[in-house]
């Protein structure tokens, strides 16, 4: 058949398909890119195992006295991750312990409460908190949370490093996020629900409390879930404030050195590649890529299992 | 300017010479994943003659108009089978390029979709996508006219496409998908967005450009299908909400003599 | 009505309005102020920051400044030549010119002799200090007890975040300590990072929400990415160590390209700390690249479809223009986060001291934040202050991004 256009070129083979060089390339391009981040995780997990493993292989260390040894001291061959972990879990739990009602409350002040132009001026400033570097919140424990605990409860019974006030810091930090995604959750509660309650005769905390929080309970776990990941993994807030040296202790106003707390020591110094120092920090990097990454796992399901019910 | 015109004009006129009908479908089915929206389509397009496609909501117009060019596969998981024979040549044999397709067959959308750029580069940007090597400024001027646009906005060729009225966005919606000179020109419900005023400009419209495009357009309103089209083409659902042809005729024989039952409760306005 | 008739039980309910609406407005207290919280929160940190980065602070020095007056013209006051004249006169022949090997005198600005002066000569020292609270508050207090106390002794009133302290390399002493070379570090170490991950980012956005169909591949890759996203900055820090900074050695330190001496070569590289952020804000830039590419309405797409442009031919002229503020927006918060991320470049080995400014990306390197967290940990009260005021400067730096970012969004919202 005849080209019509003016001014276009002719096409030689009418519909038949064309091989664009520019286009392929260009697919090939974004392919790649796109595939990437495989690799980065590939390589997380290649470098954190093949370190480990040469870890577990040194004599004197085993997977259980690692896992169950309440000493780490590497210059007598100690390795014994338990007081590393109890660390992070206080100061985890203490995190938790202001973030999650507060972030909570925040959640449902914003989502149920606040006019819009409240809403407008809270959120901002709530980004900014989530926005401000670790470091300056470590600064924040050992300058201000610390004196003030010792103030509080006694220079005998708080020591100058200490889980507490690590924790509570993190839990300043950890806050804006689980009021950002908890809010997330609460706002996407369908309103017919809100009216149905209303219409009942429900007063506005009734249907906060008792109608939109569980109707959005598993968006508010997953809130929670991340927030414990980004606790657990938190590391200039503790290697500030919350000591240096590992210390198997329950007793939060006493310092101890969490597990990110000891990779950022061990490896701040001189550290010599194929050392055991060296290939400890990699089988701590490993238990705590494996603790965030189920954690991240488990909240994304629930989201997954929230999102059909409402869609 | 003139002479461009004229010798547009001159070449289709050679092509008009050759096949009566443009676009055939033969046995058309067309899927999303297990759910069959079109069964079974028999129909010949007649060449620069309006065709209505006309028929409940949800019957599937819309799909079957897309199959037309292909946009139907921008959807996941829609397939077809049977033909779409263009001047005979299948569209979805595997050799044929979507790209290609869209150019000789284009289309316009229900709700006026203009590039939030100026009047101009609507125009130009599908032009100088296809290699165009003519004067831009003369092609824009044409397909503007031709889409009776050009008086009300040759003095603001720059301002954005969006900052146009609903009709005059999609008027220059319609230029835009003239400037790539296709054959035929898809039109998706292309005034249910508009005011009645404005709806009666893409009708007229519409009327102009069957002199030399072949329009299939889908609408919902059988005034407006009775209006502009030569062929009408009524579709309605199976139990299984599967779209199929049930009467095609010239327009005037299916609005007064209709042939089916079916057919008549719809014109009648008895469902629907 | 036929069949059963349904007995209609006791029904009695309580008034308990009043209750009900006490507690409502109970919570609501409660609501509101976990809210508040963190308003507070953040009005302490800053305050505490403020508070610690200026103040009166006594110096006393070592040397006597007044001895070292030239032609009557104190320290403070000479010029350039001067104070050469009263380094060359109080220092050892071989000490001022192993000054001048390290850096030639003529390079030198009379800013950084005057420093040298201080440093080596009069040797302040701080002996006590105060924070801005106290100072403002209790002034005439803090004199009388300085004169009682340290008669010698200069008392001044300290902003320790001033034009010196941008401008001065860092140093161990912290009366002429700067962050300089710290600023510099950082700006070099983000361009890399920039130039790595925005261009990846971008184009697997790109790829994820335009071109990847819903294949399983595709969605391993989405979800992997939505994890990585959550991995813990000092995980990428590991990586990083094991990566760029041994694996690649060679690259990262400048050997393969022969800029660096062999011998003295190490991959704890400008290079290597940037790469490593650039990993780590990877994710976050997909994320938010694929948010904006998805705002894109379809109906742009299926317009230039319909006029028979190729799939790229549309996603470069109409996708990418309307999704490019959010894009940036979102790289630009990304950015943010890498800027004051300090775990993973600890690990790589950024802490060490580092006098003079990067020169290039296979330079040895410190950043911000590192030499904020050296200072925290330094247990003197003056480097506290010196940490504050950085603190400062990094704040300041990304309140300027963000509001960079901000004015983005504003002037490029919406318009369909």
């Amino acid at each position: 058949m005849e080209q019509i256009a003016l001014g276009y070129p002719k096409s030689r083979n009418g519909l038949k398909r064309r091989f664009r060089v520019g286009e392929n390339a260009i697919l090939a391009l974004l392919f790649i890119s796109g595939v990437f981040s495989i690799f980065t995780t590939i390589g997380i997990v290649y470098e954190l195992g093949k370190e480990a493993l040469l870890f577990f292989r040194t004599p004197n260390v085993d997977l259980w006295s690692f896992l169950s040894g309440t000493q780490w001291q590497p210059h007598i061959d100690k390795f014994g991750i338990l007081p590393l972990f109890t660390s992070t879990l206080i100061t985890s739990l203490f995190a938790m312990l202001i973030a999650a009602p507060l972030g909570m409350g925040a959640a449902i002040y914003l989502s149920e409460y606040a006019s819009e132009k409240v809403r407008g001026f809270l959120k901002p400033i709530l980004e900014i908190l989530a926005g401000i570097p670790t470091i300056v919140y470590g600064y924040f424990a050992l300058t201000f949370m610390t004196p003030l605990l010792r103030t509080i409860f006694g220079r005998d019974v708080v020591e100058i490093y200490n889980t507490a006030s690590a924790g509570l810091v993190m839990g300043i930090l950890i806050l804006p996020m689980i009021a950002s995604m908890a809010e997330d959750a609460l706002s996407a509660v369908p309103n017919a629900l809100r009216e149905a309650a209303y219409g009942l005769g429900g007063t506005k905390l009734e249907v906060a409390l008792k109608v939109v929080v569980p109707a959005a309970i598993s968006g508010i776990a997953a809130a929670f879930i991340v927030g414990i990941s980004r606790a657990i993994g938190e590391t200039m807030i503790v290697a500030v404030a919350a000591g240096a040296g590992p210390n198997f202790t329950f007793n939060p106003f006493k310092g101890a050195e969490t597990m990110t707390g000891h990779i950022v020591r061990i490896s701040g110094g001189d550290l010599s590649y194929d050392s055991i120092d060296y290939n400890s920090i990699f089988a701590i990097g490993l238990m705590l890529f494996f603790v965030t990454l189920t954690l991240n796992l488990i909240s994304q399901q629930v989201v997954r299992r929230f999102r059909e019910v409402y869609e | 300017m003139t002479h461009t015109i004229e010798k547009i004009k001159t070449q289709r006129i050679k092509v008009s010479e050759k096949l009566v009908y443009v676009l055939e479908t033969k046995k058309l089915n067309i899927y999303y994943d297990d759910f069959r929206a079109i069964s079974e389509v028999n129909m010949k397009i007649e060449r620069n003659k309006v065709t209505a496609i006309i028929g409940p909501s949800g019957c599937g117009k819309s799909t079957l108009l897309r199959s037309f060019n292909r946009m139907n596969e921008l959807v996941q998981g829609s397939r077809i089978s049977g033909e779409v024979l263009f001047h005979g040549q299948n569209l979805y044999a595997p050799d044929v390029d979507p790209v290609e397709v869209r150019h000789r067959i284009g289309m316009v959308f229900q709700k006026p979709n203009p590039f939030p750029k100026s009047i101009y580069e609507n125009i130009a940007w599908g032009a100088r996508v296809h290699g165009f090597k003519g004067n831009m400024d003369e092609l824009v001027e044409y397909s503007l006219r031709q889409a009776a646009l050009w008086e009300e906005v040759k003095d603001i060729l720059d301002h954005s496409g969006l900052a146009l009225s609903g009709g005059q966005q999609q008027r220059l919606c319609i230029a835009r998908a003239l400037a790539v000179q296709p054959e035929v020109i898809l039109m998706d419900e292309p005034a249910s967005a508009l005011d009645p005023i404005s709806t009666l400009h893409i009708e007229d419209l519409i009327r102009e450009l069957s002199n030399h495009y072949t329009i299939l357009i889908v609408t919902h309103n059988m005034q407006q299908a009775a209006r502009v089209s030569d062929f009408t083409a009524f579709f309605n659902m199976n139990g299984d909400r599967s779209g199929y042809l049930v009467e095609y005729d010239n327009t005037n024989q299916l609005f007064t003599m209709p042939k089916n039952k079916l057919t008549e409760d719809y014109i009648t306005g008895r469902f629907g | 009505m036929n069949g059963p008739s349904i007995q209609k039980p006791e029904i009695e309910f309580t008034d308990n309005i009043r209750d009900r609406n006490r507690y409502g407005r109970l919570w609501v207290y409660i609501f509101r102020f976990s809210t508040i919280i963190g308003i507070i929160a953040l009005a302490t940190l800053l305050f505490n920051i403020i508070n610690q980065s200026s103040g009166y602070v006594v110096y006393e020095a070592k040397g006597d400044p007044a001895a070292l007056t030239l032609d009557g013209v104190p320290i403070e006051e000479q010029t350039k030549d001067q104070l050469m004249r009263v380094l060359s006169s109080h220092l050892s022949k071989g000490a001022y010119s192993k000054l001048d090997r390290t850096k030639p005198f003529a390079e030198r600005s009379r800013n950084d002799v005057y420093d040298l002066v201080v440093e080596r000569i009069v040797k302040y020292e701080v002996v006590d200090s105060w924070l801005l609270w106290d100072s403002l508050t209790r002034k005439d207090e803090i004199t009388a007890a300085v004169e009682e106390e340290y008669p010698e002794a200069l008392l001044r009133f300290d902003v320790w975040i001033n034009s010196d302290f941008l401008r001065r390399p860092q140093s161990s002493n912290p009366v002429i300590a700067g962050v300089r070379t710290a600023v510099l570090g950082s700006l070099w170490t983000i361009g890399i990072t920039i130039l790595f991950a925005f261009p990846l980012g971008v184009m697997a956005a790109i790829y994820l929400t335009e071109y990847a169909g819903d294949s399983w591949a595709n969605r391993i890759i989405q979800t992997n990415i939505n994890n990585l996203a959550g991995v813990p900055s000092i995980i990428y820090g590991i990586l990083g160590l094991a990566i760029f900074v041994r694996a690649l050695e060679p690259l990262t330190s400048g050997t393969l390209f022969g800029v660096t001496d062999p011998t003295s070569a190490n991959g704890r590289t400008i290079l290597s700390a940037g790469l490593t952020l650039g990993l780590l804000v990877l994710p976050l830039i997909i994320i938010n690249a694929q948010e904006a590419i998805r705002a894109v309405p379809n109906s742009l797409r299926h317009a230039g479809y319909g006029l028979g442009a190729t799939k790229w031919q549309t996603v470069w002229s109409h996708v990418l223009p309307n999704a490019i503020p959010g894009i940036l927006t979102g790289t630009i918060l990304a950015i943010s986060r890498a800027i004051g991320e300090t775990a993973p470049l600890v690990v790589i080995g950024a802490s060490t001291v580092i006098y003079f400014d990067p020169e290039g990306p296979f330079s040895k390197f410190t950043t911000l934040p590192i030499q904020i967290y050296q200072w925290t940990s330094r247990p003197q009260d003056e480097f506290r202050f010196l940490a504050a005021a950085a603190i400062l400067v990094l704040l300041a730096l990304l309140l300027t991004l963000n509001a960079v970012a901000v004015l983005l969004r504003n002037r490029y919202s919406r318009r369909y």
